[in-house]
Order: C-alpha cells, then sequence, then structure tokens
C-alpha cells in the first residue's frame, strides 16, 4: 500500500498518522522516503493536538459567510493546512490550541481541528 | 559547496515589452512573438541569430515548441521550464552558463499573455495540491495571506505597511507612460478596500494585464558590439525550498535569502552597492518579504522600511520603478517585467531613470512564495 493510500486509510477509521524520519523529526505529508536524507520512515499515530500558526479568512459574496484556512503546527512537529470548527474571526487567533478530528459528512473523511482549552 | 557563475560574461543585449496593458484580440502566442521580435531588433540581430529558446508560457506547456515553429526557429536548445514567474531569471542563469561553455551563442527569452483580454483571471492550470485542496484555500493568493498573517503577528507590521507598498508601486507608475494602472490612489483606499483572504485586499494584489517582454543574451564580448549598450550579467542563482506554504519551516522567510545571497555573491556585491531593485510584487507582502530576505533591511523590518518612504521615488532604495507588478502589469508571471525594468535602468532608458544605476538587482517568485530567483545586472563600468 502506498503511503498516502495508507494515511487516508486510516483517516477513515479516524486515526491521523504522521511519519517519524531517522533524525526524530515528524513528517507530513506521508511519502516513501524521509526528506533531506531518503532515510527511511516509520508511522507513528499523532496525538492530534497543536496550535494554529497561521490563518486567513476568506470572504465570499454576501449572504456566503467567510470562511477560513489555517496552517496547524501539530505537538510532535509536523505542520499542515487544515481548518478549525467553531470558530469567528473573533475567536480564532494565532497561537490557538486545537486538536484533531475526523469528519465524515463530505465526500472523503476530512481532517479538521476544534479549539481546545490551554492545558 | 560554492557557485562558479561566469560574472559579467555574457549580458541582456536587447530587449523589449509589448502591449503591456489591454490588447484586445492579441493571443497570447502573438503578443509575445511581437516582443521577441522586437528585442532580437533592439539588440541589432536576427532571428537567424537565436539559437537557444528560453519560454514558459501560461498556458501552453509545449511553449518550446510551439512558439519555435510560430517563429521558424530551430534552436539548438529548447527550455521550457516552468517555476512560475521565477522561471525567467533561472532560464538567465541557465542561458549564461550555456553561452560561456560555447554551447550556444544567442539566446532568446520570452513570456507573454493575453490574460486580460481572454477572460481577466490569473490564466494559470497550477492549483493547490491534494493536501491543501480539501480546506479551499485561494489559489495563490490565501499562501501570500498566511505568510502576512503571520509576518503580522511576529513583527508588528500593519495593513499600513502594506499599502505603504501599493502606494510606492502606484507613485512610479504615475509617471511611466507604460504603466497601466495610474491616477490617484490613498491610503484609505488601501485600508478600506475590499477583503479577499484576510489580510490581503483587492489593493494588496497584482494587476490582471496582458504583456510581453523578451530578452536576447549573448556573450558579453559580443554584446558590447551590438546595437544597444550591453547590460552583463554579474550573477543568478535560484533556490527551491518548498512548494505548497504549508511546507514552509518560517512562513516569514523566503528561499530569497539563500538566492540572493548567492546572486550577490557571484556578482561580487552587497545589498549596500544595489542602486535600484525589481522585486516580483505579486502581492505587497511580496515586496516587505523580499526586501528582507535580500538583505536590504532586517527581518521583521521591512513594513516599517516601506513605511518611511524608502522604496517609493525620492526614497533611499528605488523598488519597482516602472510601477510594478501592483501597478505596471502583471500577465500572470511578471519575472522577465522585473529583469527589463532592472535592464533598462541601466542602459539609461526607464520611464523613471534614476541617476547612476551601475548595479541593479532583480529578483522572482514563483508559486507560493515557493520558487526564488536572483539575478544582478551592472553596466559596462562594473566590469
Amino acid at each position: 500500500m502506498s503511503p498516502e493510500t495508507h494515511w487516508r486509510t486510516a483517516l477513515a477509521e479516524g486515526r491521523l498518522l504522521l511519519q517519524r524520519a531517522p533524525d526524530g523529526s515528524a513528517v507530513f505529508p506521508p511519502r516513501l522516503a524521509a526528506p533531506g536524507s531518503g532515510g527511511p520512515l516509520e508511522w507513528f499515530e499523532a496525538s492530534g493536538r497543536g496550535r494554529v500558526y497561521t490563518l486567513s479568512w476568506i470572504n465570499r459574496k454576501p449572504p456566503a459567510e467567510p470562511y477560513h484556512v489555517a496552517l496547524i503546527d501539530l505537538d510532535e512537529g509536523a505542520r499542515l493546512m487544515s481548518r478549525v470548527e467553531g470558530v469567528t474571526p473573533e475567536t480564532l487567533a494565532i497561537g490557538m490550541r486545537v486538536e484533531a478530528f475526523v469528519d465524515h459528512d463530505g465526500d472523503a473523511p476530512l481532517l479538521l481541528f476544534r479549539p481546545v482549552e490551554e492545558a | 559547496m560554492t557557485d562558479t557563475f561566469p560574472r559579467a560574461r555574457t549580458a541582456i543585449a536587447g530587449l523589449a515589452t509589448f502591449g503591456i496593458g489591454e490588447t484586445p484580440g492579441y493571443s497570447s502566442m502573438e503578443l509575445t512573438a511581437q516582443a521577441a521580435l522586437l528585442a532580437v531588433a533592439d539588440a541589432g540581430l536576427t532571428l537567424a541569430d537565436v539559437d537557444a529558446l528560453f519560454i514558459c508560457q501560461p498556458d501552453d506547456f509545449f511553449a518550446g515548441l510551439s512558439f519555435a515553429e510560430y517563429l521558424g526557429l530551430q534552436p539548438r536548445y529548447t527550455d521550457n521550464n516552468r517555476t512560475g514567474g521565477s522561471a525567467f531569471m533561472s532560464h538567465m542563469a541557465v542561458a549564461a552558463m550555456m553561452l560561456e561553455a560555447g554551447y550556444i551563442d544567442c539566446a532568446l527569452i520570452a513570456y507573454g499573455s493575453n490574460q486580460r483580454s481572454n477572460g481577466g483571471k490569473l490564466a494559470t492550470k497550477i492549483t493547490n495540491n491534494q493536501w491543501d485542496a480539501p480546506y479551499a484555500p485561494i489559489f495563490p493568493l490565501t499562501g501570500y495571506a498566511l505568510a502576512a498573517a503571520r509576518h503580522m503577528h511576529e513583527y508588528g507590521t500593519t495593513r499600513e505597511d502594506l499599502a505603504a507598498v501599493a502606494l510606492a508601486a502606484r507613485a512610479w507608475a504615475q509617471t511611466n507612460p507604460e504603466a497601466f494602472a495610474k491616477g490617484p490612489l490613498t491610503l484609505e483606499e488601501c485600508l478600506s478596500a475590499r477583503m479577499i483572504s484576510t489580510p490581503i485586499s483587492v489593493r494588496d494584489c497584482c494587476l490582471v494585464t496582458d504583456g510581453a517582454a523578451a530578452i536576447v543574451m549573448t556573450r558579453t564580448s559580443r554584446a558590447r558590439d551590438l546595437a544597444k549598450p550591453a547590460v552583463p550579467l554579474l550573477g543568478a542563482a535560484a533556490a527551491t525550498w518548498w512548494n505548497s506554504i504549508a511546507q514552509a519551516k518560517d512562513v516569514t522567510v523566503t528561499a530569497a535569502r539563500e538566492s540572493g545571497a548567492r546572486a550577490m555573491a557571484m556578482a561580487g556585491v552587497s545589498p549596500s552597492d544595489i542602486r535600484t531593485a525589481q522585486l516580483y510584487d505579486a502581492f505587497t507582502i511580496n515586496t516587505i518579504l523580499f526586501l528582507e530576505d535580500l538583505g536590504f533591511c532586517p527581518k521583521g523590518e521591512g513594513g516599517r522600511f516601506v513605511s518611511s518612504g524608502a522604496i517609493a521615488p525620492g526614497g533611499s532604495l528605488p523598488v519597482n520603478t516602472n510601477g510594478g507588478g501592483l501597478s505596471c502589469c502583471h500577465p500572470g508571471m511578471y519575472g522577465l517585467f522585473a529583469v527589463i525594468e532592472a535592464a533598462r535602468q541601466i542602459r539609461g532608458e526607464a520611464a523613471n531613470q534614476l541617476s547612476g544605476v551601475d548595479v541593479a538587482l532583480a529578483h522572482g517568485n514563483g508559486g507560493t512564495l515557493s520558487s526564488q530567483a536572483t539575478v544582478v545586472l551592472g553596466s559596462l563600468a562594473t566590469l
């Protein structure tokens, strides 16, 4: 099974997988070999917890509501693009603590985040 | 590894732009061909002299083949490299090496697009990768917005700072007959402009225009005997650190830091030697990031640097003296227009001609701050 297929299969089961390079760094998106070294990669299950690194609200023609995209820094070190559910332009902020969940409402399982209290 | 580069051994011998703004009725091929013919004639050469073609068209992935056919070229070497708007600076690096090696004798580098007359939207088939696409960032705009938002958070850069970039570009455009967007533009208009993807408003975005550009490169020994003053290429370097903005280690630092340092080292110059910089301003944040990454001001100070008036007419570092992608033209990929403005400044032919331009820098950007390439041009006095 290809790395991408393996990752998507796990996501469909509600699990967020990352890979770990020989130097200990977390790797996302999934791939065949460690970026930079070409070394072997090991799968592990991420905690799903992270922090908003940066964000942008995208405006649409009213009455459509604005939506946003955010880059999330996972606690394990990888960064990915996603969206934080249940927030407004007033409440979503860089630095906010978030946790991952898998949304099954669309055509394909989708990785999303929701705010959590600062630990 | 240290770069080796044939400093000043090759030169821009001819250049031209054509159809900047709106050129209804022309295809992208026709615009590009006209610019190419003008550039070859500008050098005092003929099409038969051209033996290498470097081209990257917005809508034609086989442009190297179709453009050669259209002009009846039979290049000994054809380069269709696509690194977005930085492709042309990379073309120059390759052309310089091949000229120096004697593999080719005369390179034509061309670009053109009718994207404004033909629909008015950015003409590109490139889009988000499969990891980003489900979240629907506007490609490429939101990538730049994510960088701008973080720069504001980390360094206190403001929307007024972003606006200062647009205002400086407009101020230069006012006195450039070729520039498409002229007329008054105020800080208030910038700040109240329709927000597209925070913090990037419509006034933070480059134009969507038609336009074509072409340059001819040959060995400096030959160029100095041709029709126009030779503009030697002192250094050219490219750097790629990521494609998706989500993969940037730090979205406030681009590979311009590497391409700029390497190009300047090849040229034997430092930022203080550069009289004018032509920076690929697809969005206002670009200019701020590139001023920092190229070493014209410290990281994080770009916003305050532009707000001080440094890059506007009368400032200490004239930037985008043609009006840039924000107010002169942006036909999808701006890189070659930045090169031509730098070369015109050295030839003494710019619309907003500065005094004593012996060293000028042009910087290209492709993707979502992904691909960076820098060239340093000099006058014959720098040899």
